[in-house]
């Protein structure tokens, strides 16, 4: 059986959902393990056990969350060269992709990454990465031992299983020098809304809004519907919203019963983050934008004048 | 300080996307300095503002790729280097971050700033590669940064908020595009950077070897498509009517 290793992200001894995941599939592809680290690790091994971990690699040591990167490069690496696995799964989030890099320079594999799933296939794995907006999929095959392959959030449903996983304290390796990249603080900005993740309406903007004093026309909708407030990297890139909003590939990824992007023309980096979404509602003024071409339902028009009659429309509905 | 920061040319993010029958991203768009980078470059240029020193422009692609670097010299970069060779044609991230160490490392610089992602591959996964062959700490997806007497700060952005994260230099900083709102080239600038110097090298130069990717294609398939779906055009209340019966059937409201 392979050996598959998942680097199970977790805050507080809440592991990540993508966690749960990779847990999920990785067990199909062979005797799955996850690696927890930071504190918290172990009040999160019983769940990631749930989910098919027959053990969990633990280090509760705190320069796991306060600093940066190495920390956890170092355990990895001194883990993968006592233990050899197979394959290493990350989640293709922010701090996930970060120790990832740093790993596979290390040990020269190099990295597969931004992964909708992966295989076994003659005795190695093959990952498929969407591209060209997720209308095309590229199957590769990993080269390397260990193979590292880092999957998009949300590209499987995750559930549980009979295990219950053994839970084993490693040593947490880190180097002399790792411990560089300090977090000072932290600090929290807008926490009290409906996540993006999680919501089952999202109304996300883009640049036909014309500028940054009309986005409260998304939000407005989005709260009357009850959901979350997304947007394209061009008016987050523009400074218009913060990052936070950002759906795409390298921000989110949702997949709503109802997605409805006004003014966003639908360029490939954007629909790989929100695809998947139940039904597509898009509203655009240019007949030719490609959104419209994937949307459930596509309206050619102004959102400016659209999005507040709908607004309106949404309430009144509620109300009745 | 010594400043590098490394710039990539992409097609233009503004033009149609295409693809050639060979199921490759179309070249022969317009070619651009990638926009991220013209934030990493406007702050390499504040840093050099406020501390002296030299802002030096590193790039990895075909000759071509000479037109990125020239416009980021005209902003105000110093000099550039540019590591082109048709051996490096197609690199994967590895290949690409071994190939920028080599170039940097004997910059010995100060900082190495990067964008968090180019705007065409957009999977952020050269910096952090970078700074490991490096050997430095990396401080990412900054939105605000500073200097001070040997020490980088930056407020790393995160979901619900940012980070302040702190390092001695030599570091790398990966910054987002709202960091700060790149110059524009004023024409003294334009005609500055016609004498500047840019150096060009090839992997064997730097003493790379390409060695074996990290992965093999293996096919590539058309992605499960959505089914068409109707499309209408607004005349004042339509539009309004169907997006609400839609909302309806899927229980929303």
């Amino acid at each position: 059986m392979a050996k598959i290793w998942v680097y199970a992200e977790q805050s507080q001894g809440r592991p990540a959902a993508t966690s749960l995941e990779l847990l999920t599939r990785g067990r199909e592809l062979g005797d799955v393990e996850a690696i927890a680290l930071g504190p918290g690790a172990r009040e999160a091994a019983p769940a990631l056990g749930r989910h098919g971990a027959g053990r969990v690699l633990v280090n509760e040591d705190p320069a796991f969350v306060e600093y940066l990167a190495e920390p956890a490069t170092d355990c990895l690496a001194a883990l993968v060269a006592s233990e050899s696995p197979d394959l290493v799964l990350f989640a293709f989030s922010s701090d996930a992709r970060e120790v990832a890099g740093r790993l596979a320079a290390r040990l020269g594999t190099g990295l597969i990454s931004n992964a909708m799933d992966v295989e076994s296939r003659d005795g190695g794995f093959v990952a498929k990465v969407p591209y060209f907006g997720g209308s095309k999929v590229a199957t590769y095959r990993a080269n390397a031992r260990p193979a590292i392959v880092l999957i998009r959030p949300k590209s499987f449903e995750a559930s549980e299983s009979a295990g219950a996983g053994e839970v084993v304290e490693v040593d947490a390796a880190i180097g002399e020098d790792s411990r560089r990249s300090r977090v000072v603080e932290t600090r929290t900005e807008a926490a009290d809304k409906i996540k993006l993740e999680e919501a089952k309406v999202v109304v996300s903007g883009g640049r036909g809004l014309g500028g940054p004093e009309n986005f409260h026309y998304v939000e407005e909708l989005a709260d009357a519907l009850g959901g979350a407030a997304g947007a394209s990297r061009a008016v987050v890139d523009a400074g218009w919203v913060p990052y936070a909003m950002q759906v795409g590939q390298t921000g989110k990824t949702v997949r709503p019963g109802v997605y409805i992007a006004a003014g966003i023309s639908g360029a490939m980096q954007h629909t790989v983050g929100m695809k998947g979404s139940k039904v597509i509602v898009a509203i655009n003024k240019d007949p030719d934008a490609p959104i419209l071409k994937m949307a459930d339902l596509g309206v050619v028009g102004d959102a400016l004048k659209i999005l507040p009659r709908l607004t309106e429309a949404v309430k009144a509905k509620k109300g009745s | 300080m010594k400043i590098v920061v490394t710039v990539k040319q992409v097609p233009d993010p503004n033009a149609p996307q295409g693809l050639d029958p060979d199921n490759t991203i179309a070249r022969d768009r317009e070619v651009v300095l990638d926009p991220g980078d013209e934030c990493g470059i406007e702050i390499g240029l504040q840093l050099r503002e406020a501390h002296g020193g030299e802002v030096v422009l590193v790039s990895m692609g075909p000759e071509k790729a000479r037109d990125a670097i020239r416009k980021g010299l005209s902003m105000g970069a110093d000099r550039g280097i540019l590591i082109t060779d048709d051996q490096l044609a197609g690199a994967d991230a590895l290949l690409t971050a071994r190939v920028l160490a080599a170039a940097i490392g004997p910059e010995s610089a100060d900082l190495v700033i990067c964008a968090t992602e180019s705007y065409d591959g957009s999977t952020g996964m050269v910096p952090p590669m970078l700074a490991e062959l490096l050997g430095v700490p990396q401080l990412t997806f900054a939105k605000h940064v500073e200097v001070d007497d040997g020490t980088v700060t930056v407020h790393r952005q995160t979901d619900v908020g940012y980070q302040v994260i702190q390092a001695a230099t030599p570091g790398l900083i990966t910054v987002t595009a709202g960091i700060a709102e790149p110059r524009y080239a004023s024409l003294k600038g334009i005609m500055a950077a016609r004498s500047k110097e840019v150096r060009v090298v090839t992997a064997g130069d730097l003493g790379v070897e390409r060695g074996q990717a990290a992965e093999t294609v293996e096919g590539i398939a058309d992605a499960e498509a959505r089914a068409a779906g109707e499309v209408v055009e607004d005349d004042g209340t339509i539009g309004v009517e169907k997006i609400i019966g839609v909302l309806q059937a899927a229980k929303v409201i």
